[in-house]
């Protein structure tokens, strides 16, 4: 998704692209997302304006391919179970809405006209207007249609170019070499091997998420519905199973419930753990889930920088590279915003957000607190590597 | 251990009952858990009981070794050694440190959860039919051969009384000559193999006298029932408004195009279509099993490379249930000896390893026979429906190939949902891959059959 929203901005722009992947499009963790555009998972920082930008960026997509692509802007709903957590939901939106976030307190009594099925006994909720969904797969697939980007599918990247000056020249692929001035790493949670190729570090890691898809409904739930304590969750550094449940109705049906965090490397094995966590939330916001049947399950893995930062800028370490990855678990809402500041670096403009805190050299200086505890996640990447979802 | 080992075998048609039968009789205690109300599986479908049917071996082939598999059974099942779970529909094998957990559903809508721990896992799931879309397919009246074989069975009912029986591959046979003999005008028989293509495999299929001898004594009832055999034809259109009415088949040439000038059409209420079967491999995927094309590796033992799991039958590779019953068995045998921490003699079981050897040598050579004709998939106009449960079109399908750049099953799936619904891909997916060209790999699918989140959200500690 990254990549196609890179290559749409950068054609527009009037580059010539052209997009190189080792699978199919959406083959890696595009397609195992839920499509989620969130302002109100994030707190006022540079993830949130990045966050603001998308929103504008999707909304501006909605309007001209949003029916191919299943674009809602539906809102989110965020509830709280107890006073206390309603009052920590409270001072948390009102700390964004001096960001620009739009977040309306929902008494405990309005709710049931928000979402009729939501359990009962909740001590209230914010109302997101600016939450929105996308089919991300198809998302992935009609941007890079409509960037008139050539398309290298099933094509792996074995090398990264550079002229005897050191800057970066283009790739070298299993099927021959493109010549380029600038490359730009949209590799996702492979992100970290991409950058290795050309000599430089990015501490890309996985954090693996559970989804459960349900039969399809009607319309049941309206918004993107999670509980506050969803927050806590994203933003924790945890290596544990945390869940927190994430439900939502889709245009196609099925109601998605997401999500839970771990980091178990590359493994994709079934967690029932996980998948109970999840049907269990999922079941206390919403009772009547209780009868209806999940019809499949899936696993994605999550690309994690160690600050929870995407990388997003040129590389002073290796000239001409550019990086677009590391987004964590908000890769499709980010992807246009991270896309027009590519494009934007890339023909020489001012970006319209400041770079710096997603600089991609950030981890230099700790780089020896940041491998520490993490090496067993890359001894994974190097023996799954090939395993591209 | 202090208690006797505990064997959990996943299916009761051959192949489950065999490596039950073998293992119980070698002191493991089994468990077996089947979704059907009665043992058989599809091969040996038993009729409702409440339906009393007096001759229900009318309907099936090798009567006499179904006798003695179920009296053995029952044997067992008295003797308290096996314990037979019916109408419990088998979600997720999961594997913990020392023992398995297998989780099921059982109840009127599939609404109970059920968890079984063993020792040690056999599956033996079987397989299911692989059918290929064409225009009108999805009509009423358009049945697959086994369905229509497992109505005849299990429900003595006919389908319909004017029936086409059409496609490719060996159950055609049996199952136009069950319902020719159950007193259904069977129109034609629709083989889109030709005769000539089994001469010229007659070697290996001569090793095997009993399957030559089966086939022909299928050939002479359908001469009996007066069933006109079609050979290197194929379905290319059913027609009808609210349900079929009619079929139009034609002639194949070599290169797998229909000739001109061939189509024809014959009046029928009801098609029964099948292309051959696929394992059933969710379970052991979930398991971690390597599979092997689309198939469930094993070894000569009939262990998958997951210690603890052995498969047996269909879901190994296509071969019909004496096969099943070949493998079923030497899977009991191991598993007796494994559980036990004995090495099994492979000595014991010879004549089931050469009846095995037999039975793949011959479906080895049967297989290329038996395959789609070439083409098949230009045959389907952009307008007809592959996937039926997402309503995905085969034109769809082809924009997702060709233009958004899929380039796998799993992506045509995102883009097209395809397979996204009630049957998870199990019907679309072989159409998929030959409409897009993409290979015919299993899918993931972690849950092998739809489960109650409630059932979900109270799991048991692992």
């Amino acid at each position: 998704m990254v990549g196609a929203a890179c290559a749409w901005y950068a054609a527009r722009a009037g580059l010539d692209v052209r997009v190189v992947d080792r699978g199919p499009v959406a083959g890696g963790t595009t397609g195992a997302g839920e499509g989620n555009l969130l302002v109100s998972d994030k707190e006022p920082g540079p993830e949130l304006d990045l966050a603001l930008l998308s929103a504008r960026l999707w909304a501006q997509l909605g309007d001209e391919l949003g029916t191919a692509f299943e674009y809602e802007p539906k809102g989110g709903l965020v509830v709280a179970a107890t006073p206390d957590a309603l009052t920590a939901l409270h001072a948390f939106a009102d700390g964004q809405r001096s960001a620009g976030v739009v977040a309306d307190p929902v008494r405990a009594d309005q709710l049931p006209s928000l979402e009729p099925h939501l359990a009962t006994g909740q001590a209230g909720g914010v109302f997101y207007p600016q939450d929105a969904q996308v089919m991300p797969a198809l998302a992935a697939a009609h941007l890079l249609r409509a960037s008139g980007a050539r398309l290298h599918t099933g094509r792996t990247v074995t090398g990264v170019l550079r002229t005897a000056d050191g800057t970066v020249a283009g790739v070298r692929t299993d099927r021959g070499d493109l010549h380029a001035p600038a490359v730009v790493n949209a590799a996702g949670t492979w992100g970290g091997d991409l950058a290795a190729l050309a000599g430089v570090r990015l501490p890309v890691l996985p954090r693996r998420g559970f989804v459960l898809v349900t039969e399809p409904l009607p319309r049941t739930v309206r918004h993107k519905v999670y509980a506050a304590d969803y927050v806590a969750d994203v933003a924790s550094d945890s290596a544990a199973l945390r869940t927190s449940p994430v439900v939502e109705g889709t245009a196609a049906g099925p109601v998605l419930i997401g999500a839970s965090r771990e980091r178990v490397g590359f493994d994709r094995s079934l967690s029932l753990a996980a998948v109970r966590a999840l049907a269990a939330g999922a079941i206390g916001l919403f009772p009547f889930l209780e009868r209806v049947r999940a019809l499949r399950t899936y696993a994605g893995f999550r690309p994690y920088l160690p600050d929870h930062l995407p990388a997003i800028g040129p590389d002073p370490r290796a000239p001409g590279l550019f990086h677009a990855c590391g987004h964590e678990g908000a890769g499709i809402g980010l992807a246009v915003g991270t896309g027009q500041l590519i494009a934007q670096r890339l023909t020489g403009k001012t970006p319209e957000l400041d770079l710096t805190p997603f600089r991609p050299e950030r981890f230099e200086s700790c780089e020896e607190h940041e491998t520490s505890g993490d090496s067993e996640d890359f001894k994974d990447h190097d023996t799954d590597g090939g395993d591209t979802p | 251990m202090s208690e006797r080992a505990h064997l959990a075998v996943v299916g009761a048609g051959p192949a489950g009952l065999a490596g039950a039968l073998a293992a119980a009789a070698r002191g493991v205690r089994v468990t077996l858990v089947d979704a059907a109300e009665q043992a058989g599986g599809q091969f040996y479908r038993q009729p409702a009981r409440a339906l009393g049917a007096r001759r229900p071996e009318a309907l099936h082939h090798q009567w006499r070794t179904w006798e003695r598999l179920r009296d053995g059974i029952d044997r067992h099942l008295t003797a308290g050694r096996v314990t037979h779970l019916t109408g419990h529909h088998v979600w997720c094998v999961q594997r913990e440190p020392d023992s398995f957990t297998v989780h099921a559903l059982r109840g009127p809508a599939q609404e109970e959860g059920v968890t079984v721990r063993a020792d040690a896992v056999l599956l033996a799931t079987g397989g299911y039919e692989r059918v290929l879309p064409f225009p009108g397919w999805t009509l009423p009246g358009v049945v697959t051969a086994g369905g229509a074989q497992a109505m005849l069975k299990g429900g003595l009912v006919l389908p319909g009384r004017t029936v086409v029986v059409a496609g490719t591959g060996p159950l055609l046979l049996p199952v136009a000559t069950g319902l020719a003999a159950a007193g259904a005008r069977v129109a034609a028989l629709v083989e889109s193999a030709g005769p000539g293509a089994l001469l010229r495999r007659a070697p290996a299929l001569a090793a095997e006298p009993g399957k030559l001898a089966e086939g022909a004594w299928y050939a002479g009832r359908l001469l009996r029932h007066g069933v006109r055999t079609l050979s290197r034809h194929t379905v290319v259109e059913a027609h009808g408004t609210d349900r079929l009415e009619a079929v139009t088949v034609a002639a194949l040439a070599r290169d797998g195009r229909t000739r001109p000038g061939s189509a024809r059409r014959i009046p029928c209420d009801t098609l029964a279509v099948g292309h051959g079967m696929l394992p059933h491999t969710d379970l052991a995927e979930t398991l971690g099993c390597t599979l092997t094309g689309t198939a469930v590796r094993v070894d000569e033992e009939q262990r998958t490379d997951v210690p603890g799991v052995w498969a047996a039958g269909e879901s190994t590779g296509i071969g019909g249930a004496a096969l099943a019953l070949a493998e079923g068995h030497i899977a009991g045998r191991s598993i007796a000896a494994r559980l036990y921490g004995a090495v099994p003699d492979p000595r014991s079981w010879a004549a089931a390893a050469r009846a095995r050897a037999r039975q793949r040598a011959f479906f080895a050579a049967l297989d290329p026979v038996y395959a789609p004709p070439a083409g098949w998939a230009d045959r389907i106009t952009d307008d007809t429906v592959v996937c039926r449960c997402e309503e995905v079109t085969a034109g769809q399908v082809r924009t997702a190939a060709g233009p958004l750049g899929a380039g796998d099953l799993r992506t045509v799936k995102l883009l097209t949902r395809a397979g996204m619904g009630w049957c998870q891909g199990r019907v679309c997916a072989p159409a998929v891959a030959g409409l897009t060209g993409c290979p015919l790999t299993p899918g993931r699918r972690p849950f092998a059959r739809p489960v109650p989140l409630g059932v979900l959200a109270e799991l048991p500690d692992a």
